[in-house]
């Protein structure tokens, strides 16, 4: 803890000092801003120097129109597994049984609708229905009885795989009707028309650039109001002119292949009703305070168990909306489907900055931590990389992020 | 002349912040039993922590002569190859090991080839136990075992370690009369076989009982060293230089009007939570509104578990007694019934249980009663800034900004921030539980004024403090309690630092 004693001006982190020292409020000092943000700002660049890394040994290949599709294909039901995922993280807990989740909700829908002749969307409510009540079980061992999640998960992973060997029989069930498979392989196309590309797709990209403007605008506003420290203006137009630029990039890719995907809809509108709700609602905060401090949550009247049990029952029901993305995206139930789903989503969560002893956590962290897998994967195998080797550099990339949170944890010198 | 083994010269010990040892002396004769009194706080434990090499030579001015050769330690495992071993209050057992495994853990007992000779090591566990008078069969596992023989057990796995100089912090803190006397009387059988012990005690009857000296420490300075053998330093002697500190004149003004009764606990019992025995034992208190109450009480007494037991039964079990908020009898089960009943408490481990550590000012400042920055569940991040920025205005929390990180703060300035916690719920009476424990002058000083103008809101407060010079400032009326029963209770005019100290050590019976 050696800090340079300049006592005049510059707030040092240094508590020693506190009460001698002058104060400031304002603009806040860009290397703080930096170091403080060290972990989140250092995945970003981890996405982008990865990205750019396969694109240069791909020829390309790896940023074309039909690839950008296809990752998002490939790796939307990990996605949305480990937004449910990074959120039981943050609550200080672990789900290991995602995988089996997913088998099952989706050999559900399977049974209901190929080989009992429902309607499509009766196979996917009671798919959703099933992940609730798995995830209740869950939550009910592990808030009310107190039996640590690592066991209750793990016995649930044995659990709902036996489950979805029941009830299928032990064999695979395919194909799924039309409508069914739309929801992992269907596009938006041609609403609005356009000459070789899709116009609609740029429409929504427009938007979605205006939306995170204008609320990074309003945000910003509200800090001047409220007089807390904002980052400078040009900063400022930075920041939304590049995000703007790679959202359009990424619309224009995917105009000029098939498309929007309709499972890249339904993943954005997840990622933004859960960004919002562990930013900004009481669920969230109280899930970010037990994990944080599971004695000084109790001790502030936080109804703990309550808030365990939700996590759980959000995280089946996410699990279920992977299940049908998979069983769709797959067209049919296989039994061994979803293996390993769950340390994939573990896998995104804690690459995306989350810490292993909770309290610690983003949805959009865990959705950067799960490209960073995705565009490897693709990418190797674009190249043709030894599936063992894959295995090799994915394993030593989780191992190298939390190694690097670990470090940069004992950096800040955090207490405790 | 007297045979020293040890001796310690010119010990000062400083933390961020805080001189914790100050210049401090202690010599102890060979074969004797030696007492280490002061209050909480005083710096005993970090005296003897120096001494075992917790904290390792170099961190701490002044010398340390050990049987006549100085000697500097790096860690526990080179002052219990000198022969110093330390056993601590809370003890460091494994439960679920055998005593026999206990007593030779890290020493274990090698047969051929290396591996452990468990016949060997179960024969000199028993014998081991016979010395220290405990008939138990060496293979039982320590769980099974009560406080009383645990604490035994302790003492053997010292023996096993050819100790020369036993250090026992508390030893008697958690034992009943009879366990006490027990060990009280293994002591003399050591002390006998020259073995020299070092006693860290409240407990003042046994330390007239059985020390043969007592050294006297007080804000981190020797005060005397009495030699006991004469018999004739009396409880009374040892309390006048536990306490015997000027008052400064370190405490704000106020005027004290006491209105209406606000809290009211009758016949309140509190069960340990593992244990067969009643930690808080039939109490009875109350609080008006715009009165500082205080209670006083030595470590072990049931302080933090009274309190905590009120606070929505967040200690104990079995707890029975009634509560009464403004004369109208309320259950609070849990702790959101006690904040909703406008109970508030604040911790005495503020890092443990009242901080989030990792997350900002803000956030924490909120915890208590985001529901009031909340509408359907949806948090107003603006309005939860504008209240955290004006907790920081009138608590003068310095920091730059309320999106600081908690754990970076200083002790006082978290102490704040604890404390805007609570006042956010709005409260009616708060609990506050060592409010100024490891924080500087200054910060105590702006705690003090807090506390005034909170009762000057017409709030009741009631402070738990092991200093007896801060309760004797800071409030209207003080309650003792020793050994879970209220011993006492006075209003702030009759009150010494003596008569307040002979009560919080009073006992059921005398031991010994």
């Amino acid at each position: 803890m050696t800090s340079t004693k300049n006592p005049s001006t510059r707030p040092t982190a240094s508590a020693d000092s506190a009460p001698a020292m002058a104060l400031h409020t304002g603009t806040s000092d860009v290397r703080t801003l930096l170091m403080s943000n060290l972990r989140q700002s250092g995945i970003y660049v981890a996405l982008v120097v990865i990205v750019a890394l396969f694109a240069i040994l791909t020829d390309g290949v790896s940023l074309s129109p039909g690839n950008i599709t296809n990752i998002i294909l490939q790796y939307s039901y990990i996605l949305v597994l480990a937004i449910g995922m990074v959120i039981v993280i943050i609550g200080g807990h672990i789900d290991l049984s995602v995988g089996s989740v997913v088998a099952l909700t989706g050999s559900v829908s399977a049974v209901l609708v190929i080989r009992q002749g429902q309607p499509w969307w009766v196979g996917i409510l009671a798919a959703l229905a099933v992940g609730v009540a798995v995830g209740a079980w869950h939550g009910f061992w592990v808030a009310y009885v107190g039996i640590p999640a690592f066991i209750v998960t793990l016995a649930g992973m044995l659990l709902f795989r036996g489950l979805t060997l029941r009830v299928l029989d032990n064999i695979s069930l395919s194909p799924f009707p039309a409508e069914y498979q739309q929801v992992a392989a269907g596009f938006l196309n041609g609403l609005i028309g356009g000459q070789g590309y899709d116009a609609f797709t740029l429409l929504i990209g427009a938007l979605a650039v205006a939306g995170y403007a204008v609320s990074g605008f309003r945000t910003r506003l509200a800090r001047i109001r409220y007089q807390q420290p904002v980052e400078s203006f040009p900063l400022f137009v930075a920041r939304v002119v590049a995000v703007g630029a790679v959202i359009m990039y990424f619309a224009w890719q995917l105009a000029h292949a098939r498309g929007l995907p309709i499972v890249l809809i339904i993943l954005a509108a997840l990622v933004l009703v859960y960004g919002l709700l562990t930013r900004r609602t009481v669920f969230g905060r109280q899930v970010y305070a037990i994990g944080g401090n599971l004695s000084a949550a109790t001790l502030s009247g936080v109804k703990v168990k309550t808030v365990n049990f939700w996590m759980f029952v959000n995280m089946g029901f996410l699990a279920a909306i992977a299940g049908v993305i998979y069983s769709s995206r797959s067209n049919g139930a296989q039994p061994a489907a979803g293996n390993m789903f769950e340390l994939d989503a573990i896998a995104a969560a804690f690459i995306g900055g989350a810490a292993v002893t909770g309290g610690v956590g983003t949805v959009v962290g865990a959705m950067v931590g799960g490209l960073i897998m995705a565009v490897m994967s693709n990418g190797m195998q674009l190249m043709g990389v030894d599936q063992s080797l894959q295995s090799v550099v994915k394993g030593l990339v989780l191992l190298i992020a939390v190694a690097f949170d670990v470090w940069n944890k004992r950096r800040a010198g955090t207490a405790r | 002349m007297d045979d020293t083994i040890l001796e310690m010269r010119g010990i000062t010990k400083r933390f961020p912040g805080v001189t914790a040892l100050q210049d401090v002396s202690l010599a102890v004769r060979r074969g004797e039993i030696h007492a280490i009194c002061g209050e909480n706080g005083a710096g005993k434990s970090t005296l003897m922590k120096v001494l075992s090499g917790v904290y390792p030579s170099g961190s701490y001015d002044g010398e340390v002569i050990f049987d006549g050769k100085p000697v500097h330690f790096r860690g526990i495992r080179d002052s219990e190859a000198h022969g110093i071993v330390i056993i601590h209050q809370e003890l460091a057992l494994v439960p679920y090991l055998s005593t026999a495994e206990n007593i030779f853990l890290g020493n274990e007992r090698r047969g051929r080839g290396g591996l452990i000779d468990w016949n060997r090591a179960n024969a000199d566990a028993a014998a081991l136990l016979e010395s220290v008078g405990l008939r138990e069969n060496p293979v039982t596992p320590v769980i099974q075992l009560g406080v009383g023989k645990q604490q035994l057990v302790e003492i053997a796995k010292a023996l096993s370690k050819q100790v020369k100089l036993l250090i026992l912090d508390e030893p008697t803190a958690a034992l009943n009369d009879v366990d006490s006397a027990h060990l009280l009387a293994l002591l003399r059988r050591l002390r006998e076989r020259g073995i020299t012990c070092i006693m860290i005690s409240h407990k003042l009857n046994e330390i007239t009982a059985i020390a043969d000296s007592t050294t006297v420490i007080r804000d981190g300075r020797t005060v005397e060293t009495l030699d006991m053998r004469s018999g004739e330093v009396t409880q009374e002697r040892i309390i006048r230089g536990m306490v015997g500190r000027d008052l400064d004149s370190f405490y704000p003004d106020r005027v004290s009007n006491p209105g209406e009764e606000v809290l009211r606990i009758e016949d309140w019992s509190v069960r340990h939570p593992t244990q067969d025995r009643l930690v808080v034992e039939r109490v009875d208190l109350h609080v008006r509104a715009g009165e500082v109450v205080g209670i006083a009480g030595l470590m072990g007494a049931g302080r933090t578990e009274l309190a905590m037991s009120v606070f929505g039964r967040s200690y104990g079990r079995d707890v029975r007694g009634r509560l009464f908020v403004r004369g109208r009898e309320v259950r609070a089960r849990t702790v959101a019934e006690a904040i909703d009943n406008g109970i508030a408490y604040v911790t005495e481990d503020r890092k443990r249980f009242g901080l989030n550590l990792i997350d900002d000012i803000r956030r924490n400042v909120s915890a208590a009663a985001l529901g009031k920055l909340a509408r359907l569940g949806w948090v107003n991040g603006n309005e939860e800034i504008k209240v955290a920025e004006q907790s920081r205005r009138d608590l003068n929390i310095k920091t730059p900004s309320v999106m600081a990180v908690v754990g970076k703060l200083s002790g006082g300035n978290q102490q704040k921030v604890v404390l805007s916690k609570w006042l956010f719920t709005d409260p009616d009476v708060l609990i506050l539980d060592e409010p100024t424990r490891g924080i500087d002058v200054g910060a105590k000083f702006e705690i003090y004024t807090i506390i005034n103008r909170l009762v000057a809101d017409g709030k009741a407060v009631i402070v738990i403090s092991s200093e007896l010079p801060e309760l004797l400032g800071m409030c209207d009326r003080i309650y003792t309690l020793s050994a879970g029963r209220i011993t006492g209770e006075m209003p702030i005019g009759m009150a010494t630092q003596e008569n307040l100290m002979e009560l919080m050590t009073k006992d059921k019976e005398p031991v010994g």
